[in-house]
């Protein structure tokens, strides 16, 4: 293995590593190993996952809930100490919003780590696309004007939202008539459709009753809240494909970044690649969102927390965010389920506060190295 | 260039149109319009209260186009009243009252000032006579407002500074907020019934609710019961910090939200988690979210819940549920049933 280095390297390999060298200065942490740190994420994300089935409003027995969990299992049968309603806490409530904490975050993750990758620009997120703005004009048009666009099982809001975030994606890409070799003017158009969409919403939220606006608001500030396993049913398919295909597509954004005459030397299309990889971040996003209301900071703060571990190669920071996001958003939903309980704080308002303290000393520190 | 210059003289001719429109109400009010009314009408309560002080005022008074005079008692006036921080003196009963509080419409209504009330805020739809207009009241127009030129305004929160603009415009505003609990709703309805000059209409108002309520009360049954009011899926709810969960209480009943309000603001967000572990043997929900019961009931571990179990989930008028006044005793006794009726299941 060690003797055929050089010809053995795939062509990516060489790719990224050369950006590595290039660009790869402006945070410059000292890296762990990739394969350390994987499993040090994967590791993080399954602690997450069973603090999250253990800690809750609701005081249920640590150890009955394990042997309630064990019990589910396939094969095994050691029967469970806990009462019925206990039980439909845990399966019915507590594990479905542990599961959508871990796909929102997840899809929020990598969705950003792909569209920073793809604008070669650090501050894109959802946000910034129009995506968020978009979903959330959907939302109030379903709930304040009885827009009924339910799909079968699919409620009105999510699918309203669904529609919105395609469209102000579409929209942007309108707007910039297809110049996707200027990430900037896409961006730019971005925000004008952004600020387009969040005047259409602030106008009818002016023209709801409190009980609308309130239940319009509460889904801005984004909520886990689940109607049990439904919403991961519905949710699951968009984030599997998205996320299979911005994973096939990582490498991809290693050479993007270096430049679009680069990619096209070694044979691929810069435009082809771009639509491909904003179509399916896009489509994660709005499908994360239509579900889970407004999430601020998970898509920007992730993929920075994973570059300071791994590096600048999106080949790890795109599956990273994916595992980082989902731990992220469910270790920040433990304390929103449990801070003030038996009350609830809106997941949204402590990503915020967790991330854009963070946010800010990242740009801190980037305007220290290129000052 | 020539359209340039056609665009300017638009311009100028809009401009002119705007400061002569502006003219022309100063013409107005100064002149045959309401100012001078408003003038006469202090002279003839001046001597209406000294001829007659004890009078309702049913007798002598000269006719108005305005108002009925029939049932303002004059002698109350001078009034004095302070809110937001500022005291106003009244000389006359207000004959242009503009309201931007559902609640406060209700009650001036239910008072008798009914016929003084020349425009209302878009959400109050409640008595139907009601002047309702697109003014708002959450986020209201100073503008909008100034022109029904009233001569009191009413609101339920200082939105946009409009309580230092009007004050600024010397027109006499009454912050009027929603209550904390049934008792302090009785003294706001005093105060709007002092201020628009109908005390004793406003005293047997509030007579009339008071036994309303001790009927609607009555017919709760012994037994506490745990109660859940939702007010939308996302699991708001009212707690006895606000005068709606405070319902509950006076009903005998546990309010399950009490628990969760530690910071007292009355509205709660519940977790999910706590709702089924409280077990609530009546669930209220009300007609303005997009669900029934029967989609609460199906919500996915939901059926554990006594209320849903036993099929008590009822719906209130939300209108009803949400504002403090007239009405409120209607609400108690939708409530007292449907509690009557869980019990009995």
């Amino acid at each position: 293995m060690v003797a055929g280095t050089p010809a053995a390297r795939s062509v990516a390999e060489t790719r990224r590593s050369s950006v590595d060298d290039g660009v790869g200065a402006a945070i410059e942490g000292a890296f762990v190993a990739p394969r350390l740190s994987t499993t040090a994420v994967v590791a993080t994300l399954v602690g997450v996952a069973l603090l999250s089935t253990t800690i809750g409003a609701a005081d249920l027995p640590v150890a009955g809930v394990l042997r309630a969990l064990i019990d589910r299992l396939p094969l095994i049968d050691v029967g469970t100490a806990l009462t019925e309603r206990q039980e439909a806490i845990l399966f019915q409530i507590r594990l479905p919003r542990l599961a959508l904490g871990l796909l929102v975050g997840g899809s929020l993750g990598m969705a950003g780590a792909s569209y920073q990758g793809v604008f070669r620009n650090p501050l894109a997120d959802p946000y910034l696309l129009g995506v968020s703005a978009g979903a959330g004009l959907g939302a109030v048009l379903a709930l304040g004007f009885g827009l009924d666009m339910g799909w079968g099982p699919v409620g009105a809001v999510p699918a309203a939202a669904f529609v919105g975030a395609i469209c102000a994606v579409a929209g942007s890409a309108l707007v910039a008539r297809g110049s996707w070799t200027s990430p900037a003017i896409l961006l730019l158009a971005g925000v004008a459709i952004a600020a387009l969409f969040s005047a259409a919403q602030t106008y009818a939220l002016h023209r709801l009753n409190d009980t609308l606006a309130r239940e319009v608001l509460s889904w801005l500030f984004g909520q886990l809240n689940t109607s049990g396993w439904r919403q991961i049913g519905i949710l699951g398919p968009y984030v599997a494909v998205c996320g299979l295909v911005l994973h096939t597509h990582r490498r991809h954004l290693d050479v993007l970044r270096i430049g679009d005459d680069e990619a096209r030397s070694v044979g691929l299309n810069p435009a082809r690649s771009r639509l491909v990889i904003i179509v399916a971040a896009s489509l994660m996003t709005a499908a994360a969102v239509s579900v889970s209301g407004l999430i601020a900071f998970v898509g920007l703060v992730v993929p920075h927390v994973v570059r300071m571990l791994v590096g600048h190669s999106y080949r790890m920071i795109v599956p990273l965010s994916a595992l980082v996001g989902a731990s992220f958003l469910a270790l920040v939903d433990i304390g929103a389920r449990t801070l003030v309980a038996p009350s609830e704080l809106p997941v949204g308002v402590i990503t915020a506060f967790v991330g854009a303290p963070f946010f800010a000393y990242v740009l801190w520190r980037r305007a220290g190295v290129s000052a | 260039m020539p359209r340039h210059r056609l665009l300017a003289l638009l311009l100028a001719a809009f401009t002119l149109l705007a400061t002569g429109c502006a003219g022309d109400d100063d013409v107005d009010a100064g002149g045959n319009g309401e100012s001078a009314d408003a003038v006469d009408d202090t002279t003839d309560f001046g001597e209406d209260a000294a001829a007659a002080p004890t009078a309702g005022g049913d007798a002598g008074e000269p006719a108005n186009d305005d108002y009925e005079q029939d049932d303002v008692a004059s002698g109350d006036f001078p009034v004095t009243f302070e809110s937001a921080g500022q005291a106003w003196t009244l000389d006359a009963a207000p004959k242009r009252i503009v309201s931007l509080s559902p609640t406060a419409t209700e009650i001036l209504f239910a008072v008798g000032a009914g016929d003084q009330v020349v425009a209302a805020d878009s959400f109050s739809n409640y008595p139907p006579e009601a002047p309702t207009t697109d003014l708002s009241g959450f986020d209201p127009n100073i503008e909008a407002i100034t022109s029904y030129d009233p001569d009191l305004v009413i609101i339920a929160s200082d939105a946009n500074d409009l309580v230092a603009g009007l004050t600024e415009l010397e027109i006499p505003v009454l912050m009027s907020a929603a209550p904390a609990d049934i008792e302090s709703g009785y003294e706001d309805m005093a105060e709007i019934g002092l201020i628009t000059g109908h005390v004793d209409e406003t005293a047997d108002a509030t007579a009339t609710m008071r036994s309303e309520l001790a009927t609607a009360l009555d017919t709760a049954p012994e037994t506490s019961m745990r109660i859940y009011h939702e007010l939308d899926d996302n699991f708001f709810s009212a707690s006895s910090y606000g005068f709606i969960g405070a319902v509950y209480a006076e009903l005998g009943a546990e309010n399950i939200a009490d628990e969760a309000d530690n910071d007292g603001t009355g509205f709660p967000q519940l977790t999910e988690e706590y709702i089924l572990e409280s077990d609530p043997e009546l669930i209220v929900i009300t007609d303005q979210v997009s669900y029934t019961p029967d989609d609460v009931a199906a919500r996915p571990g939901w059926d554990q819940i006594s209320a849903v179990r036993s099929g008590n989930i009822v719906v209130v008028e939300a209108d009803i549920a949400s504002r403090w006044g007239p009405r409120l005793p209607q609400f108690v006794s939708a409530v007292a049933q449907a509690m009557s009726a869980s019990a009995g299941s």
